[in-house]
């Protein structure tokens, strides 16, 4: 489909993209990192807010400043901010997760000059009123600096609009990955992935007027994938940097049907109810979202929610995707996996530093794999 | 022999050395720790309820309940100190836990499946008390043991203070507090008494504000103390916080420490050059640093870490005790960004008339440790001494490298001895 072309563009030079939304549309732009970032109150202040992945090849200058234990997402996000990579920023944005990320936020805040920084120090236990209140709290304060940093007013209607727009973007990303989930020959992974990973990227207006027209062409058949039969593969983890996963994936005989990822499921569920205080009903959101391990919303809402995603998805097998010196989802690891063989569920974990094996090694363990299931 | 008789024998034990030793008494801190171990192991026959906390936990509450805190990271520190780190994280790493994560935690979480390492175990928790003030690795080790013991868990969430500690984190942590003790009196099925709560904050403000006492007598020429002192003397004002033995422990240590200073011995024989030590001690290894750093005539006077637990007294009242907790336990140096961390130690190097900065950047430990590099760059930057980042692990040995420790030890002496003569 000629359509996710332009996907698949952005996807692989997102940094193109916003220079040119810089210099074409004048727009101001916020980069962020992690999937709790309040995007909707960005976007209601008129900035496009932009999701980085961090700079991939070698680490030289983020050397200087973090140890070769940090994970590759960090030192990357650094690398790419001090390599100049990212000049097109007016500001970023870190809302508070792991230990790594807190560093890079104080790291961030010393050594580079985007304009606007701020961090959004939100609950780690999202479990409790108390709770629940201080994350309003929080993204009040957030919306209050925005609104200083760049000398603009975000009312309440604006904030409203934001979050229509992000109901229609996550509906029909969900509808896609559904799409996707009943009939696997109907778009191919890497499809599916692209077309997540720029709406991350791209200007959201833009891929409002888009995701429609993608949608159809999909019900259409007019995206390709190949006929062969496919295992049907949950993968989870944090983040995905690695289109290659999806590709060599299918190759070998499967397909990611749905996903426990910060690039994927979970920046698209939660549908945000639009009647109450709009500061209230993002906190609301970020309340009750499939949770991130650096968050702690009861100590078996990530095996449960794993469990149940294989039982609805109905899926064959599971991969968890670890990053090296990634703490959060390597703690988690052994839980998740013995939920698995609990309940008679196939998992392999695929564990990268900064790059994947080369393409043979990698087809041959996800072969093995598959000729598990 | 049974478990219960074995728990039985242990208890009795316990007792007739505490009957022996009295209770007011200066008692050494290995019959302290022994005593206060072999009770929190037998809690069971004393009907007393044990709560695991983190080392930056509130315990005060705790011990106004008489409920036994015991602390998995000391236990960790225990584990690497017997040289058993390696051995229960491998372990670890069997269970599926990766090489890479805190190496406390690794052999913590192995050593319960097994009631192995040097005391055979920690004592069951019946609840766990978790304080994220110092990483994000405790609220992933904490939910493991919630799952393996099914006991309850109570997180207190301090958010991180980069730049500022703000009002709407203050609500937040206050009412957290009333949280915890209402979790608190729900576990044990009882009241906390006021007038008790209060004793014990007033007890644990005078422990910290004495081994703050102790810990500044470093800042005398020579130095009656080393760091490596303060890591052992350390382990009472983390566990047994709030007591009157931690009071009467550091009172007699302050004499002892006052004297040598009158009669001016030093803790290093010939005192020429004096250090700042950064992040957690490397256990396994304390003697042959505290060996190799004396070779050079070089005090190690003073340490980020063990200052951590005497380093928020400035926002705390005694007399308003729970008040204060909140921001006392918020703002603690971990919970930080690194450019207070970096004043905090600039004003340790001013204090203690520090000629060299030794940085541990300890795998284990990613919140201490990433940044260090930019705290170096702001002290060499603005203090002008040398610095040495030493890579190794706190309990898991198997990170550690004598022979490039050693020449970077050497190297690093070579340069302070060539500036100060
Ligand atoms: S896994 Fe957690 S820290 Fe990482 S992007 Fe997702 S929410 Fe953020
Ligand atoms: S959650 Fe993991 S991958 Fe993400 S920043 Fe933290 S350590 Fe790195
Ligand atoms: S050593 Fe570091 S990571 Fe481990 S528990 Fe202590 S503060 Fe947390």
């Amino acid at each position: 489909m000629k359509l996710l072309d332009e996907f698949h563009g952005i996807r692989d030079d997102p940094y193109t993209y916003g220079k040119k939304l810089k210099a074409e549309r004048n727009r101001k732009i916020i980069g962020y990192f992690c999937s709790y970032t309040p995007e909707e109150i960005i976007y209601a202040a008129g900035i496009h807010p932009m999701r980085l992945f961090g700079a991939q090849g070698e680490i030289t200058l983020a050397d200087t400043h973090f140890q070769a234990y940090c994970c590759s997402l960090v030192r990357g996000a650094l690398e790419g901010a001090l390599k100049g990579k990212l000049n097109f920023l007016d500001g970023t944005v870190f809302p508070h997760t792991c230990d790594s990320i807190q560093r890079l936020s104080d790291v961030w805040r010393l050594n580079t000059s985007f304009g606007f920084f701020a961090d959004v120090v939100l609950p780690v236990k999202l479990n409790s009123e108390s709770a629940r209140r201080y994350m309003t709290d929080v993204l009040s304060k957030f919306r209050n600096n925005l609104e200083k940093g760049f000398g603009r007013r975000i009312e309440d209607q604006h904030l409203r609009k934001a979050i229509d727009t992000y109901n229609h973007i996550r509906t029909y990303l969900e509808q896609i990955y559904s799409l996707h989930s009943e009939n696997p020959h109907i778009i191919s992974g890497s499809d599916v992935y692209a077309i997540v990973r720029a709406s991350m990227i791209m200007d959201r207006d833009d891929l409002l007027d888009k995701l429609p027209a993608v949608v159809e062409g999909i019900k259409r058949g007019d995206t390709d994938a190949d006929n062969g039969t496919k295992k049907r593969i949950l993968l989870v983890g944090g983040i995905c940097n690695h289109p290659d996963v999806y590709r060599i994936l299918e190759k070998s005989g499967g397909s990611v049907i749905w996903d426990d990822l910060c690039t994927g499921s979970r920046y698209f569920s939660g549908i945000i109810d639009n009647s109450g205080d709009p500061v209230e009903s993002l906190a609301n959101r970020y309340m009750e979202r499939p949770v991130c391990p650096a968050k702690h919303l009861s100590v078996k809402s990530r095996g449960e929610h794993l469990v149940n995603l294989v039982k609805e998805k109905e899926a064959d097998g599971v991969i968890f995707l670890l990053l090296k010196f990634c703490d959060p989802h390597a703690f988690d690891y052994p839980h998740m996996k013995e939920y698995c063989n609990r309940q008679g569920i196939p998992c392999m974990v695929l564990e990268i530093e900064d790059r994947l094996p080369t393409e043979g090694q990698l087809l041959t363990r996800f072969e093995t794999f598959m000729h598990m299931l | 022999m049974s478990r219960f008789m074995k728990d039985l024998l242990i208890y009795c034990l316990a007792k007739a050395k505490k009957a022996k030793l009295g209770l007011s008494k200066n008692k050494g801190m290995r019959d302290i720790m022994t005593v206060y171990y072999m009770e929190a192991k037998t809690a069971r026959l004393s009907r007393r309820k044990v709560a695991w906390i983190t080392s930056g936990g509130p315990v005060e509450p705790l011990i106004a309940m008489d409920i036994i805190p015991v602390y998995p990271e000391n236990h960790g520190a225990m584990i690497g100190a017997s040289k058993m780190g390696a051995e229960l994280c491998e372990k670890a790493e069997e269970m599926g836990y990766s090489r890479d994560l805190c190496s406390y935690a690794r052999s913590d979480i192995s050593c319960a499946t097994v009631n192995g390492g040097p005391i055979g175990g920690l004592p069951r928790p019946d609840m766990l008390v978790c304080c994220n003030n110092i990483c994000g690795t405790v609220l992933k080790w904490y939910e493991i043991q919630a799952r393996y013991f099914n006991v309850p868990l109570f997180i207190l969430d301090t958010p991180f203070c980069h730049t500022e500690y703000a009002e709407e984190m203050k609500r937040y942590v206050k009412r957290q507090i009333e949280e915890y003790l209402v979790f608190l009196e729900d576990v044990c099925g009882r009241k906390l008494n006021h007038a008790t709560m209060e004793k014990v904050g007033r007890l644990s403000v005078e422990g910290q504000q004495l081994w703050q006492a102790v810990l500044d007598t470093a800042a005398n020429r020579p130095s009656p103390m080393t760091a490596f002192d303060a890591f052992f003397h350390l382990a009472l004002i983390v566990t047994l916080r709030g007591t009157q033995i931690t009071v009467d422990y550091y009172r007699n240590l302050l004499k002892t420490l006052n004297d040598k200073v009158e009669k001016g011995i030093g803790a290093v024989p010939n005192e020429r050059y004096r250090l700042l030590w950064d992040n957690l001690p490397i256990w396994y290894r304390l003697r042959w640093l505290s060996k190799k750093f004396a070779e050079h005539d070089a005090c190690l006077v003073a340490d980020t870490y063990t200052t951590a637990w005497c380093g928020t007294l400035k926002y705390m009242d005694e007399n308003k005790f729970l008040d204060s907790m909140a921001e006392a336990y918020t703002r603690i140096y971990l919970n930080i960004g690194i450019d207070e961390m970096a004043k905090t130690v600039m004003d340790m190097i001013d204090k203690y008339h520090v000629d060299g900065f030794v940085m541990h950047s300890n795998r284990s430990c990613k919140p201490y440790s990433l940044g260090q590099y930019d705290i170096r760059r702001i002290v060499q930057e603005e203090k002008g001494i040398p610095c040495l980042v030493i890579e190794a692990d706190m309990t898991d040995e198997r990170n550690f490298s004598e022979s490039q420790v050693a020449t970077r030890i050497n190297a690093f002496m070579e340069m302070i001895k060539e500036r100060k003569g």
